[in-house]
């Protein structure tokens, strides 16, 4: 009897597991690492669990006209980035949710989840709803291709759209230097930040509802809708995180059929993950948030980067 | 203040400022206004008080480099009613609806006849600060209808903003009306922490007052307690000993270093550079925490009252504060360094939320937003009232007037007041006050005080009634007159940079709410 797709399915059951509990607990190590970069104790790293469980226990209110749209804009939101964070191979490459990594339809599963939280932020027809839609459109429309182009770059060393063989191929060959992924990864990081509003494109710690953009959309929601959106977040962050660790820092994965290295992966993840938590916190402490009419030019240089990166795979084929 | 006009007779208030007064009728106002104005002179009150069986009065206090005047306007008793003069100085429109909305007294011709505190707290035709006025009878269930000014075109719209807002701060009502992000409009309501202050002074004692006067707005306690205690001090016609006067000068900077912390924090944080926020934020708490155990309160609220001060300083408080100064200096220093070698704080800084010189003149922009659009006026340097004559202080000014201008001001004026408060720790004396804390004031008197708060000049005008009680307390917020800039000073600005442009002039809701 074959065992193999046993353990896999299991394993595909544990990282599932794995993201959606774990994924709080990024957001809370990258609050922390700030509250540490500012002189501050920091509410801890468990805070965002403690925030989750105080929303779950309260009672949502919801607008009068808002619509079935608004109610289950939440759970589909929360169900896209559970989605893209579960099946991006982060401790093994062949889990069987793998065969639908592909990169294209990961930026499209964000899409989705970004078109039902605008739509929603519209239902309810506040000023600030549209104005925070409004101005996710225009950074997401800017972010997207050159995500894809980071994406692409990452594709023609590989051959594959599909993240595994990605992975696989970055991982698991003999180590090479790509310079083209130098600057893919530097256009990733500008797109991470964008897409997951962060500083310096957007503020998720600010209580100015004239400056926000992403929290701008979800005013309205409250008690378990805004705890699913709020762990939709970390989920996304996470699933960026993962992205990013999966292109450009891929060493260490457990190989097809290894099952035995899985434990080691995992610390390892463990530890690139906290890198690149507190790698955000520098960043965001260091860097104020700019203006809104200066983040086309931002995420036009992620655009330029990636695209330079392309040129150069086809320049130097590397 | 030398003002030539056939039928004002100006006498010398018994003041620590020069002022005068002088009664006039309602056809004269407007001529000596004018008068005023073209000597470059400007608005700095606007209020009523109810003189029945005489009639009406409306007070109007006008300022320039030589002293500061108080026009008392008698109006009729059945139809009170006065010439417009916010075509003068328009900083008076929003005082002359409030003083409708309190008391009746109606600007012939203004052109902006809304109402401005009322809200729909009581009715259209009752008004509160009139001695007839029964409160509980005057419960309304009245609608409040407000009609804001609607700009239209293609593609305009409305952003209404509070007076609920996602975080914890006071409440007022901002309408822009905006093309993208682009602000053609900004309309203010304010009025929603209308307390009825100047109702509740009125029958107060003396000290009873003296705390009111420091809770009208919280964050300038010092300067209305000292400006209060100033005004009952000229009725009285008394001085403090000059050991309490330079305790409050102390406190009063103290008060005005703590508040331009805070601020400098908050203008971090709102281009979300936390990390400003939180390094300001401690060295304020080490402020106000020294504040606590040298005189026991973090806000420096009850020290000062009528006749002196409640608090004293030894050796080893002076010792605390030479440090305090010291590590502050320090600190801020590297902090302000850092603001001004930071490219993203600056880009939002430079060029943001400018009010230009001119327009601040016209319009009578005044404090610490004033200075920052070269409206060189300090009152601590014009009328340098004990002890600020023996201190020399040094006006910051600038004359950009945008964020960045504002920010500038105030890390200067925190350093200035560092080096004021070692000043004065050299001149004050060891030696124990003579309690002669002020007791009852004469009656029928009229006193004014004004201080150089932390946000511009606060003024407290006392009127005692024939029992010598407080008849009726007008305290007056620099907010007054800079609310109103705060909406020319956004116009062409983007939407998300509102919050920024706000906190740089940090005005109060409550000081002009009442």
């Amino acid at each position: 009897m074959d065992y193999s797709l046993i353990f896999a399915a299991l394993f595909q059951l544990a990282q599932l597991l794995l993201v959606v509990l774990a994924a709080p607990l990024l957001t809370g190590w990258v609050n922390q690492c700030q509250a540490w970069l500012q002189n501050r104790s920091g509410a801890g790293v468990l805070q965002p669990y403690r925030v989750l469980r105080k929303l779950f226990h309260k009672d949502a209110v919801i607008a009068h006209n808002a619509s079935w749209l608004f109610r289950v804009t939440p759970y589909i939101v929360f169900g896209c980035m559970w989605l893209a964070a579960a099946i991006i191979p982060i401790i093994a490459v062949d889990l069987p949710f793998s065969q639908a990594a592909d990169v294209i339809a990961l930026v499209g599963v964000f899409a989705l989840a970004r078109m039902f939280i605008a739509l929603a932020a519209m239902d309810i027809g506040t000023s600030f709803g549209s104005l925070g839609a409004r101005r996710e459109m225009l950074v997401s429309f800017l972010a997207e291709p050159a995500l894809l182009m980071v994406l692409f770059t990452a594709s023609m060393i590989s051959h594959s759209t599909q993240l595994p063989r990605i992975v696989e191929a970055l991982a698991h060959h003999q180590f090479v230097l790509y310079p083209s992924l130098a600057f893919a990864a530097l256009a990733f990081v500008i797109v991470l930040l964008a897409e997951n509003a962060r500083i310096p494109v957007d503020n998720p710690s600010t209580h100015l509802e004239l400056t926000m953009i992403h929290e701008a959309m979800i005013l309205e929601y409250s008690a378990r809708h805004l705890a699913l959106i709020e762990w939709a977040s970390s989920l996304k962050l996470f699933a960026y995180m993962s992205i990013g660790i999966a292109l450009f820092l891929p060493q260490g994965i457990a190989e097809m059929g290894h099952w035995a290295g899985l434990p080691l992966a995992i610390v390892i993840l463990l530890l690139k993950l906290m890198l690149a938590g507190a790698g955000l916190a520098v960043l965001e402490t260091v860097t104020a948030k700019m203006r809104i009419f200066r983040a086309p030019e931002f995420l036009g240089t992620a655009f330029l980067l990636a695209v330079l990166g392309l040129l150069i795979h086809f320049l130097l084929g590397a | 203040m030398p003002i030539k006009h056939p039928n004002l007779k100006l006498s010398r208030m018994t003041d620590a400022i020069p002022a005068w007064a002088g009664e006039i009728a309602p056809d004269d106002l407007h001529e000596i206004c004018r008068q005023v104005r073209d000597g470059g002179g400007r608005l700095v009150a606007l209020w009523g008080s109810d003189a029945r069986p005489r009639g009406f009065m409306l007070h109007v206090v006008l300022v320039n480099e030589t002293g500061m005047v108080c026009l008392n306007v008698l109006l009729s008793a059945d139809q009170p009613a006065y010439p417009d003069i916010s075509q003068i100085f328009p900083a008076a429109s929003r005082m002359q609806r409030a003083a409708y909305d309190l008391l009746g007294l109606r600007a012939q011709d203004a052109p902006d006849q809304r109402k401005w505190l009322r809200h729909a707290a009581w009715a259209s035709d009752s008004f509160p600060l009139r001695k007839d006025f029964d409160a509980a009878a005057n419960r309304t269930q009245e609608a409040d209808a407000y009609p804001f000014v609607q700009v239209e075109g293609q593609g305009v719209h409305e952003i209404p903003v509070g007076p609920v807002h996602a975080g914890i701060i006071e409440p007022g009502h901002f309408r822009f009306s905006v093309i993208g992000e682009r602000v053609l409009r900004l309309e203010e309501r304010l009025g929603y922490t209308h307390k009825g202050i100047e109702k509740r002074f009125e029958s107060m004692s003396l000290q009873q007052g003296a705390k009111l006067a420091g809770r009208v707005s919280g964050d300038s306690t010092v300067a209305y307690a000292w400006a209060y205690a100033m005004a009952a001090e000229s009725i009285a016609g008394v001085t403090p000993p000059s050991r309490a006067l330079w305790l409050r000068a102390l406190l009063l900077e103290r008060e005005r270093v703590a508040n331009h912390l805070g601020d400098l924090g908050y203008l971090g944080n709102d281009v979300a550079l936390a990390f400003g926020f939180a390094q300001f934020w401690m060295l304020k708490e080490q402020v106000l925490r020294n504040n606590a155990t040298l005189f026991g309160h973090r806000y420096l609220m009850d020290k000062i009252v009528p006749g002196g001060v409640t608090v004293s300083l030894d050796a080893g408080g002076k010792r605390v504060i030479e440090e305090e100064c010291a590590m502050l200096e320090r600190e801020v220093g590297i902090l302000r360094g850092i603001y001004e070698e930071h490219a993203g704080v600056q880009d939002r800084f430079i060029g943001t939320g400018r009010v230009e010189p001119k327009l601040a003149a016209q319009l009578g922009l005044c404090g610490m937003a004033g200075r920052a659009s070269a409206q060189a006026w300090d009152a601590r340097v014009q009328f340098a009232t004990a002890p600020y004559d023996k201190l020399d202080v040094r006006m910051a000014t600038y004359r950009n007037g945008d964020v960045a201008a504002r920010v500038i001001v105030r890390f200067d004026e925190l350093f200035e007041s560092l080096r004021l408060q070692r000043e004065i720790l050299t001149n004050l004396i060891h030696e124990e006050d003579a309690p002669a804390l002020l007791e009852k004031l004469p009656a029928n008197g009229f006193g004014i005080g004004m201080v150089e708060g932390w946000r511009g000049e606060v003024m407290v005008a006392i009127h005692t009634d024939a029992e010598g009680k407080l008849g009726r307390v007008h305290p007056h917020d620099p907010s007054w007159q800079n609310w109103p800039l705060l909406e020319h000073a956004i116009i062409d600005n983007i939407v998300p940079d509102f919050p920024l442009i706000n906190k740089s002039f940090n005005l109060s809701y409550s000081g002009q709410d009442l």
